[in-house]
């Protein structure tokens, strides 16, 4: 499996700094440019695809806009690791595909280390450290819809059955 | 089975007997409220590629709040894509530039005790004050209810607040609030159901038990509750609805909480949350010395008509001070006019209040009245995030009504007690 690069957050990164309200008219890829930069203006300059985002406490807390989700997702983060997330996001992160674990080990990842990532057996395994974080797993039904690429393609499947029994 | 009033509405919904928390349900959706923003806009290219209309345009209710009015093109034509998704879908309920939906809604008596509603929107947790179940949801998410009726969820736990003791004058349910995201954190409802019982909460009108459940989202809940009483049928049946059967949806006495807190009224001061979040609550005399440029009053959580008569109260034949500006955003249309029927908005703008359209607005960063780099404001909102009201650099102050008003005569963050405590001599 491949090793993401590590970009670190501290707590409580809100929707607002994710996604911020002033852009949020614009499309997704001027959305994108602003996304975190409140807190460190380096990160969507130099953030590149395949990176992995870290949060703390409460990521993803504030508001139901995916903007917040679809801005990491236009800017190649893979995964978004924190040790919890605001309940919206996180249910925003698996219908879009963008893979959101939870771990109480959270703390032991640091900025640009390296880190292996499995949801599927919740682990995470930082390369840089040799720590391996277990992370709270995914219920079935979420799984099966990640597997299907998030939740339109999920519905997609759903429709096409319903519409081959008709 | 014993169950809370969580578990009721749920099984209900879900078409079980009885739920327990930890369950994973699919429920049916009795309503479903969306918005310019995640609404249409976000929802119309899904349901196009999966190639389905609606699954109910009569429980669909659409309401343009963010962008509005719309000031250039693209929020022009963010508006005119909604309205032209409504006609095309044939929703009857609709509900253009009349103010935020988390208002709209149960003024317009779509709200009552027993139901499913799902919002595309954070602050969806308000409509659990009339003894629903409603939470917040993206727009793919909300998508997906439009197609098909339908969403999963995982059965909470109940977070209890007890609150027993009569606020003071000049102390409301957004200070009850901030002192709960201070004791409890951003976090602290665990994307759980924080359900609001006790004394102070009987005796308050159903716009202050909006302010509580809508800041559940706050406390990082995914829901607010408080079991509907007579002051729930009385507000339900002025707003032209049937409440139907109340006794059913309470929870029941025995039900163990997993959580259970206490908050004693009596004892609660006017509370200021400083930048940048709800949790950086403290009482008002605590803050010391912040001059600020701006104050606002607005939002789902912060204008309605009883918030409009706090600020009038303590501005009642007073000017706020020259070197602020007030900017007051009535959160319906129907409340302006009730607020420029009893003359609520004279008494407001002969202080020296400048009226906004109804909406989101400056709230969040979608309308006009946004703040510059450095500029100091305080707000009667629920959040105050970095970068939320403008530029990264703003500070932002959460308060009540009263302090947001008491803080723009002064110049500063200010108590609204003595200024109330005058008026009252």
């Amino acid at each position: 499996m491949t090793a993401h690069r590590v970009w670190r957050f501290g707590d409580n990164i809100d929707t607002d700094v994710l996604a911020p309200g002033i852009y949020m008219k614009k499309p997704i890829a001027e959305i994108a440019a602003h996304c975190l930069e409140a807190v460190e203006p380096r990160f969507a300059k130099e953030v590149r695809p395949g990176d992995v985002v870290v949060g703390g406490r409460g990521f993803g807390m504030g508001s139901s806009r995916e903007q917040a989700v679809e801005a990491l997702l236009q800017l190649g983060v893979v995964a978004v690791l924190a040790l919890s997330f605001g309940g919206i996001f996180y249910r925003n992160a698996l219908n879009y595909g963008l893979l959101a674990l939870a771990s109480s080990d959270i703390h032991r990842i640091r900025q640009d280390d390296l880190v292996v990532v499995d949801g599927v057996a919740g682990t995470v395994i930082d390369e840089t450290t040799g720590e391996r974080l277990t992370c709270e797993k995914l219920p079935p039904h979420l799984l099966a819809m990640i597997a299907d690429g998030g939740l339109v393609p999920h519905l997609e499947k759903r429709f096409a059955r319903q519409g081959a029994q008709a | 089975m014993v169950q809370t009033l969580a578990e009721k509405l749920i099984a209900r919904a879900a078409g079980h007997h009885s739920v327990a928390s930890g369950d994973v349900v699919t429920c049916h959706v009795d309503l479903a409220m969306i918005h310019d923003s995640g609404g249409p806009r976000r929802a119309k290219p899904i349901l196009d590629r999966l190639g389905v209309k609606v699954w109910d345009p009569k429980k669909i209710v659409v309401v343009t709040d963010h962008f509005v009015p719309a000031y250039d093109t693209e929020t022009a034509t963010i508006q005119k894509l909604t309205r032209d998704w409504v006609a095309d879908q044939r929703v009857p309920n609709f509900y253009d530039m009349q103010g935020i939906c988390h208002v709209v809604l149960p003024e317009r008596g779509h709200f009552k005790p027993g139901m499913f509603v799902v919002g595309g929107d954070s602050h969806s947790p308000t409509g659990g004050a009339f003894g629903l179940y409603m939470f917040g949801v993206g727009a793919t998410e909300m998508a997906g209810v439009l197609a098909t009726g339908e969403i999963w969820l995982r059965v909470p736990e109940t977070i209890l607040i007890e609150c027993e003791g009569q606020l003071s004058p000049g102390v409301a349910a957004k200070d009850v609030m901030l002192h709960l995201c201070a004791r409890l954190g951003m976090d602290g409802g665990r994307y759980q159901a924080v359900q609001y019982v006790g004394g102070t909460v009987t005796a308050l009108p159903m716009t202050e038990r909006m302010t509580l459940c809508n800041m559940a989202a706050e406390l990082g809940a995914q829901t607010g509750l408080i079991a509907p009483d007579a002051t729930t049928v009385d507000y339900i049946r002025a707003a032209g609805a049937d409440p139907g059967d109340i006794a059913r949806w309470q929870g029941d006495a025995e039900a163990v909480p997993a959580e259970r807190h206490r908050v004693d009224a009596t004892a609660l001061a006017p509370q200021v949350a400083a930048p940048h979040s709800p949790a950086n609550s403290a009482p008002v005399a605590d803050v010391g010395a912040v001059q600020i440029d701006r104050a606002y009053i607005g939002a789902c959580t912060g204008a309605k008509l009883v918030d409009l008569h706090m600020a009038a109260s303590v501005l009642k034949g007073r000017r706020i001070a020259s070197n602020v500006r007030l900017l007051v955003a009535p959160a319906s249309t129907r409340i302006a006019a009730q607020a420029a029927a009893d003359g609520t908005l004279a008494t407001l703008t002969e202080a020296g209040a400048i009226l906004l359209a109804s909406g989101c607005g400056a709230c969040a960063g979608y309308g006009s009245g946004l703040l510059s780099e450095g500029e100091v404001c305080i707000a009667s909102t629920a959040r105050n995030f970095k970068g939320r009201m403008g530029a990264t650099t703003a500070q932002v102050y959460l308060g009540s009504p009263y302090t947001v008003a008491a803080s723009a005569v002064a110049g500063r963050i200010a108590d609204p007690r003595p200024l109330l405590a005058e008026h009252a001599s």
